[in-house]
């Protein structure tokens, strides 16, 4: 199991949880399992198989983008950060 | 018993004494100046490091690591740096000479000397607590009063970011804001008071300012950032920018302007519990484009006066940008480049994620394909 860390605007979708705990041996297979049981919240980020262009991920504190993409390998107690951006500095 | 002028003669045989040609052609050397702060004030030799004789033992060794290099110690007249030299001998030191005349004689004979740029004895009693951290200093202190900072926005990160930038003696500050401060912002926005409800922001924030510190020159732009004006703003010269943009296109206009201009931006947001800093150094490291090649659909980026916003977070997270910023002036430190910190109030938790340069960056990439401004409104809104 991973701990997912979810932004504050995703956070209605993923039942007002700040975390949420998902498994895959890549992040491939843990936004699928991520979807199954939080549809909402999966197609907010992961759609057709691909990472929505608006949302950062990072595995244990790298950006996937800069590693493997999808097929960025998730350790077991690995932290994943979905991270869109924010714009606010009211 | 022994008189101060037979001490000085016995120290003085025990010492070596050099004069100015043979004290220049040591190379290598760590030159001391052992005098009080108003004697160096008044000029002293160029290149020389500034220890007064009664802090000497404590501090040389920041100075002259290296006991085996050649220090060559002056005072105006060679009897406290003969002194001296006994002293850094005791200390280990094997290659201390006194210089010849001291300063009086070397200013004599037309040597080459320098007039210090001090600080007053105002500023020295304001910024006491800064000149006693060896990292900032007199010199750094000196680098912080020369120094330009711009402010996008004057609301939740502007205005702690105003008001402690203002206090660490930044000498100019321009702050961009169009609106007016109303009673919503006051549970925030502490540079904004009910004494200037109604009032332009940058009038405010202004004010706030000046009522802390006089030294600090406040430039307003009572104006929404846009294509149009943002290069009238940045012509009046900015060392950097603290972006506390409240919106998407400004963060996208900001960061094309200072990516082609070259001036870092410190970047910082917020949302209800949480908080994002970091530092766009332009081609030193990431930008914002890298950073988020796009924003969020609308419905995923509300603002804080959609969504709210615990008051003391702009606090925490426009102090954190603060501290970047002063860092950057006084050029100390490892700023935050390429490095997100986020911090959720609710937890209390820092983390930290890499940001790495993109190659395929439109904007600070290998090719770039934004070079001009863009209609950033309408990007925002695909």
């Amino acid at each position: 199991m991973s701990v997912v860390r979810i932004p504050p605007v995703l956070r209605t979708e993923a039942g007002g949880e700040r975390e949420v705990e998902a498994s895959g041996d890549t992040l491939r297979e843990l936004l699928e399992d991520l979807s199954s049981r939080l549809p909402a919240l999966g197609s907010r980020v992961y759609a057709e198989g691909a990472i929505r262009s608006f949302v950062n991920v990072y595995v244990d504190g790298e950006d996937v983008r800069t590693r493997d993409g999808l097929d960025t390998p998730v350790r077991e107690g690995s932290t994943v950060i979905l991270l869109p951006a924010m714009a606010g500095g009211c | 018993m022994t008189t101060y002028r037979e001490l000085l003669q016995q120290t003085k045989s025990e010492i070596s004494e050099v004069d100015a040609r043979a004290a220049q052609e040591r190379s290598g050397a760590v030159w001391i100046d052992v005098r009080e702060a108003d004697e160096w004030q008044e000029g002293h030799l160029p290149g020389a490091v500034h220890i007064p004789r009664g802090y000497l033992e404590s501090r040389v060794e920041a100075v002259a690591p290296d006991k085996s290099q050649p220090v060559i110690l002056y005072c105006a007249s060679a009897a406290r740096s003969a002194f001296a030299a006994k002293t850094l001998e005791q200390l280990g030191y094997t290659d201390v000479h006194s210089l010849a005349g001291g300063f009086t004689d070397w200013k004599r004979n037309g040597l080459e000397i320098v007039m210090p740029r001090t600080l007053s004895p105002e500023k020295r009693t304001r910024y006491s607590r800064h000149l006693l951290i060896p990292e900032i200093g007199e010199e750094g202190q000196l680098k912080l009063l020369d120094a330009r900072i711009l402010l996008i926005g004057a609301g939740g990160l502007g205005s702690p970011a105003a008001l402690y930038l203002a206090a660490a003696g930044i000498g100019t500050l321009g702050i961009v804001d169009a609106d007016i401060v109303d009673e919503t912002n006051l549970q925030r926005q502490i540079a904004h008071s009910l004494d200037t409800l109604g009032s332009p922001k940058v009038d405010s924030a202004k004010r706030a300012i000046q009522a802390l510190n006089p030294d600090v020159d406040v430039v307003t732009y009572r104006e929404r950032l846009t294509s149009e004006n943002i290069d009238r703003i940045l012509d009046d010269g900015w060392d950097l920018i603290l972006d506390g943009a409240d919106n998407f296109p400004t963060r996208y206009l900001v960061n094309d302007a200072s990516v082609w201009r070259g001036i870092p931006v410190v970047h910082g947001s917020i949302y209800r519990f949480e908080g994002q800093v970091t530092v766009f150094k332009p081609h030193d490291g990431p930008c914002y484009r890298c950073l988020f090649p796009e924003p969020p659909p609308p419905e995923l980026a509300p603002s804080c006066a959609e969504g709210g916003v615990l008051g003391v977070l702009p606090g925490i997270v426009g102090s954190l940008q603060t501290n970047e910023a002063i860092k950057l002036a006084a050029g100390i430190g490892d700023p935050l480049v390429g490095r997100l910190l986020l911090f959720d109030a609710l937890a209390t938790e820092f983390s930290e994620v890499k940001i790495d340069r993109r190659a395929d960056c439109p904007v600070c990439g290998e090719h770039p394909t934004i070079t001009e401004y863009i209609d950033y409104v309408e990007f925002c809104a695909r």
